[in-house]
């Protein structure tokens, strides 16, 4: 490598890191507020590194009914994977496994139908549970959710069961195995990591989701943790932004680790007719 | 049938709503039906009051604008960040991954309560920013109260909220681009531009395409980072798209009927823009 383009990929390297440190500026001010106590929050000065913090602003966030609206998420979330992941599960594997009237039909369907905006929908939506008295209900939201992580989760199950070769399974049904067997001795662990990957991919829909949830959960005490924020970021916004920003990390950090988790696959299941190239 | 419980659910959740929401925007519909009168057929009457009704278009019109400049924006950094990535070296191209992806990987609730923060009048550090930059007018500056300067603070919020997934996608694309055919155009004596067109371009263009219509799709219907930022000090009815519009016709003002229809536009200007896409991925994924 010449001097002239040694130079300049550092000169590139250095720009990267600027853009880096701005973009990831917000989620460090996140933190950082977080532990400020009230007068270093209010000084005309922002403090830029939180040495002698407090963890005062998380007492805060816990007084509140921060762990009433955790269990309703966590509910929310809980029945959504589980209901979505074993539906769409079944549904991929009968799209891979076996050809049927219907089944390119199905496909195209679940595609169209993953581009329907929440927006388009929610009136009728809000209509519908009303009319079955699941407003404000765990079970109606989730109901609404499971519908609206399925397309995807069958989308992207499909291509983990297509890459487990037929060849395999027909191997051990030749050995002696029964269909069952073959099944859950070659093709479920083998499916396992797009298991985990479609599980988190609808753990952080169903956790993240606010449209839905504000027009479904109109309760206070049946808030999500999204709408919860809201509500406390309102209450708060004049006096007690260390709060808000406490609130934030405990809404966001363990989302975070989710998500860096299964990142890749994601990306690469939402535009993988493309980039397969 | 395997099928039956997907198939289901999907049906109860979404077709049925549809369906609903389809007989709902020929009806009168409002408050009083709300209380249990029986909804009256009204044909085509909600449809022709939106249509008729220039606000209606204004948004739509704000809706486009909103969403193509954001999709131009955030394609534009994303697409260089990706070209970025592909000339450092491994470390500053990491310290770049890790930035974006805490960026990607923020619940939006999350960000935007930062982002409101950061932009707050009195304590917020852009403001404080600004002002020791030299722009004193900054000091106590309210953003959200000016529909324009409004819609540049949505627009920082979106575009820093989509840009990574842009250029890890296309970062991806590019990757795949084999270094031989590079080597062949330089040999050739092809200009870094003209590798970088002749080359580049039409084999990550699939990837282009697709995200740039998902990015697209995304923008047109953004409703949570207006609604809280609406909640957040902006004027309403300046500021609506068309989410928080049918949002506020039909949960805030009782106008089901009127908000059923309005929904129609919605999906159907989704739906066309998302059948090319399902076309290009049927025709690269053998079904």
């Amino acid at each position: 490598m010449s001097t002239r383009t040694r130079t300049r990929q550092r000169a590139f390297g250095a720009l990267a890191v600027v853009i880096a440190l701005i973009w990831m500026f917000p989620v460090y001010w996140m933190l950082n507020s977080s532990f400020l106590p009230y007068n270093r929050i209010r000084a005309a000065e922002p403090s830029f590194l939180p040495l002698n913090g407090t963890l005062s602003a998380y007492g805060r966030v816990f007084d509140s009914n921060f762990f009433d609206t955790l269990r309703i998420s966590a509910m929310v979330t809980g029945i959504t994977v589980v209901a979505a992941l074993l539906f769409a599960f079944l549904a991929a594997l009968a799209l891979s496994r076996f050809r049927f009237k219907g089944r390119r039909s199905f496909i195209l369907a679940v595609l169209i139908i993953q581009m329907i905006p929440a927006e388009g929908l929610f009136i009728s939506q809000f209509k519908l549970l009303e009319g079955w008295q699941l407003l404000n209900s765990v079970i109606g939201l989730s109901l609404l959710y499971i519908a609206a992580v399925v397309p995807f989760t069958i989308w992207m199950l499909r291509g983990f069961v297509n890459g487990v070769p037929r060849d395999l399974e027909e191997a051990a049904l030749v050995d002696g195995c029964s269909r069952l067997q073959a099944f859950f001795r070659i093709t479920f662990p083998l499916l396992a990591p797009g298991l985990v990957a479609s599980g988190v991919y609808a753990f952080l829909q169903a956790w993240n989701e606010f449209t839905l949830s504000l027009v479904i959960m109109t309760r206070p005490e049946n808030m999500t943790l999204p709408l919860w924020l809201r509500s406390f970021t309102e209450a708060n916004r004049v006096s007690d932004w260390a709060g808000i920003m406490a609130g934030s990390v405990l809404v966001a950090v363990p989302v975070m680790i989710f998500f860096l988790l299964v990142q890749h696959r994601m990306t690469s299941g939402l535009v993988s007719g493309a980039v397969k190239g | 049938m395997l099928l039956l419980p997907a198939l289901a659910i999907l049906v109860a959740a979404l077709g049925y709503p549809l369906y609903r929401q389809a007989v709902m925007s020929f009806q009168e519909y409002g408050l009083a039906q709300q209380f249990g009168q029986p909804a009256e057929w009204v044909g085509l009457d909600n449809y022709v009051t939106l249509v008729t009704d220039s606000y209606l278009w204004t948004v739509i019109l704000r809706s486009i604008v909103f969403c193509f400049a954001n999709a131009a924006i955030t394609m534009v950094i994303g697409v260089a960040l990706a070209v970025l990535m592909t000339v450092i070296g491994r470390g500053p191209r990491l310290i770049l991954q890790i930035g974006l992806l805490l960026a990607w990987a923020m619940p939006h609730l999350a960000s935007l309560t930062v982002w409101q923060w950061l932009f707050d009048s009195q304590y917020g550090v852009i403001n404080w920013l600004l002002v020791n930059l030299g722009f004193d007018r900054f000091a106590g500056h309210s953003w959200l109260i000016d529909q324009l300067s409004f819609f540049v603070v949505a627009t920082v919020i979106v575009v820093w909220m989509s840009v990574p997934f842009v250029a890890f996608a296309v970062y991806a694309g590019l990757t795949q681009v084999p270094g031989e055919l590079y080597e062949a155009a330089e040999i050739d004596g092809a200009s870094a531009w003209a590798r970088f067109r002749a080359v580049t371009v039409p084999l990550v263009k699939p990837v282009l395409l697709i995200v740039m219509l998902l990015q697209i799709i995304w923008d047109l219907k953004v409703f949570t980072q207006i609604f809280v930022l609406q909640d957040a000090g902006g004027i309403t009815a300046q500021t609506n798209l068309i989410g928080t519009y049918i949002y506020r016709l039909g949960l805030g003002e009782g106008e089901f009927g009127l908000a059923a229809a309005a929904s129609w536009f919605v999906l159907l200007l989704t739906v066309v823009l998302s059948l090319y896409y399902v076309r290009v991925l049927v025709r690269e994924e053998e079904l």
